[in-house]
């Protein structure tokens, strides 16, 4: 593949841009892999980037059942930011968030990450001490956070309404300077370009329907839509189907419920948001895209689903939370609303860890912050399928923390996937 | 989505309250095995397809039902009170049954 550049452009200019060449190769599937990553999300594909490039493991696979960028990395709301406060969650959202800020540069493929901040309202002097000890926290390990008054909120938000009248309204915020949004299809795309580079073969359409076992009953290759396929190791960064391929595995049950989060895209506008708005109050969150669509999302559904579409009262709830919050959106049309299927987990911190069979790896329980994470999820993930241990960046995101009582819950909101 | 409720009859899915898979039976209280605890807790099939689910009509008549329901369509099933006066259902009588796998 040729490097991208402004020569690179200039050239292709010249040839009325008919001689591109396609970003990531298409092979058919070899009989043999040293590893296989079912899932060819962003996750699945950081992966396979991160193996080939710090771990020299290039005879890799990577099958996609449907097409490269049609899951949840095409489906989410863009936003990346690393404002967690349990030590376990900081350390690997900020690594990511470091990830994020030399991705174009690394994968030589825009990713449009723009550091436009994340501002999160708060509405109760509650509010503003949870969000002051959360921004200490943030502090203390070396993570940007601001804390600002409703002035600062009215100044970096103009169409917020941040008047005593408003719904709810607002007396400050905290702020991530460094977080922001980034176009999720070329992350997808960055990174299968990419690794094809690097020789992983991404073989798209092409489902796995079941696993192959060898005589010690180790995991030792996926069987396909388009025949067996062996590898000693095989990684699975499955989302919202984690449950139902780890099922034709044998693995019964999992702590992951699948639930469907609705987001919606607006007409284009005018800038009138150029940061990222978090109202957590009310839920929602808003930002503008490039091409002027208001991107925003709330809740999920709140009921087990893999329908990736939603019900209505979502939609008219997380609608009257943005004309809440921004009276002026009130006359604005939808152009788009979709939905996707989030591996809930029981503690809604993510899981990435050798097992739970020999010979397997698991990626999965990324709620409904799977996107931010992408960078940090492929580089720990090809991290422990190359050593066979966890880096220590996701040691705590084991599948047995849930029955050792060591959960990481964010909110502390119980083992109740709707919830988190 | 509309949820038949067995006192109320069919009503929008805004109504209730979602109450989680319905087929995890709860041990025993003289169950003293962490593990059955911790599957009970934590472990679920997420089935993708058929699902037996609580739902709460708290928008109604509060009553809690369980309703059969499938989760890559959404197409709603037969519905029932739950209560003492329910009887327990087949895959619930198979789970009590079901030996801890630690």
């Amino acid at each position: 593949m040729g490097h991208y550049s402004v020569f690179s452009l200039v050239k292709n200019a010249m040839t009325g841009h008919r001689n591109w060449q396609r970003a990531w190769r298409s092979p058919d599937p070899k009989p043999k892999y040293d590893v296989i990553i079912v899932g060819g999300g962003g996750h699945g594909l950081a992966t396979a980037y991160y193996l080939a490039k710090e771990h020299g493991i290039t005879n890799v696979a990577v099958i996609e059942k449907g097409w490269l960028g049609g899951g949840n990395v095409g489906r989410n709301t863009t936003i990346v930011r690393s404002n967690y406060m349990l030590p376990a969650n900081t350390r690997f959202y900020e690594w990511s968030m470091k990830l994020w800020e030399g991705l174009s540069q690394d994968l030589n493929y825009n990713v449009m990450f723009s550091s436009r901040g994340v501002l999160n309202l708060a509405h109760t002097p509650a509010q503003i001490d949870a969000y002051a000890r959360r921004g200490n926290s943030m502090r203390l390990q070396g993570v940007d956070a601001e804390l600002l008054d409703r002035d600062q909120v009215a100044r970096m938000v103009p169409g917020l309404d941040v008047s005593e009248a408003a719904r709810f309204p607002v007396i400050g915020g905290l702020c991530q300077p460094r977080g922001g949004t980034a176009r999720h299809d070329a992350v997808a795309w960055g990174y299968a370009r990419g690794a094809s580079d690097r020789g992983v073969d991404i073989i798209e359409q092409c489902e796995t329907t079941g696993f192959l076992f060898d005589d010690q009953g180790r995991v030792s290759g996926v069987k396909t839509t388009r025949g067996d396929i062996r590898a000693a190791k095989v990684g699975v960064a499955v989302a919202g189907n984690t449950s139902n391929v780890l099922r034709t595995a044998g693995v019964e049950r999992l702590p992951i419920e699948s639930h469907v989060l609705q987001a919606f895209v607006s007409e284009p506008l005018k800038p009138l948001i150029d940061t990222v708005v978090t109202f957590g109050a009310g839920h929602l969150y808003i930002s503008q895209s490039d091409k002027g669509g208001l991107v925003f999302g709330g809740d999920i559904d709140g009921y087990n689903s893999y329908a990736q579409r939603g019900n209505l009262p979502i939609v008219e709830h997380v609608a009257a939370m943005a004309v809440a919050m921004f009276p002026n959106l009130s006359r604005l049309r939808l152009l788009r609303h979709w939905g996707g299927i989030m591996d809930m987990s029981m503690d809604g911190s993510p899981i990435i860890t050798t097992g739970p069979l020999e010979g397997l790896y698991l990626n999965a329980g990324w709620c409904y912050g799977g996107f931010k994470a992408t960078p940090a999820s492929g580089w720990c993930f090809a991290w422990t399928i190359a050593k066979d241990q966890p880096h220590a960046l996701n040691a705590d995101f084991t599948l047995e923390r849930f029955h050792q009582g060591r959960t990481i819950d964010e909110r502390g909101a119980g083992p109740q996937p709707r919830l988190h | 989505m509309r949820i038949p409720c067995p006192t109320c009859g069919e009503r929008d899915v805004g109504e209730f309250t979602y109450g989680g898979d319905a087929t995890v039976a709860r041990p025993a209280m003289d169950e003293t095995d962490p593990a059955v605890w911790n599957r009970f807790v934590y472990d679920r099939e997420n089935p993708r397809g058929a699902h037996l689910e609580f739902w709460q009509h708290t928008g109604g008549c509060r009553a809690w039902i369980k309703l059969q329901r499938n989760v890559l369509t959404h197409e709603v099933g037969a519905s029932e009170l739950v209560g003492p006066w329910s009887k327990p259902s087949e895959k619930d009588a198979q789970t009590k049954r079901q030996e801890p796998v630690e």
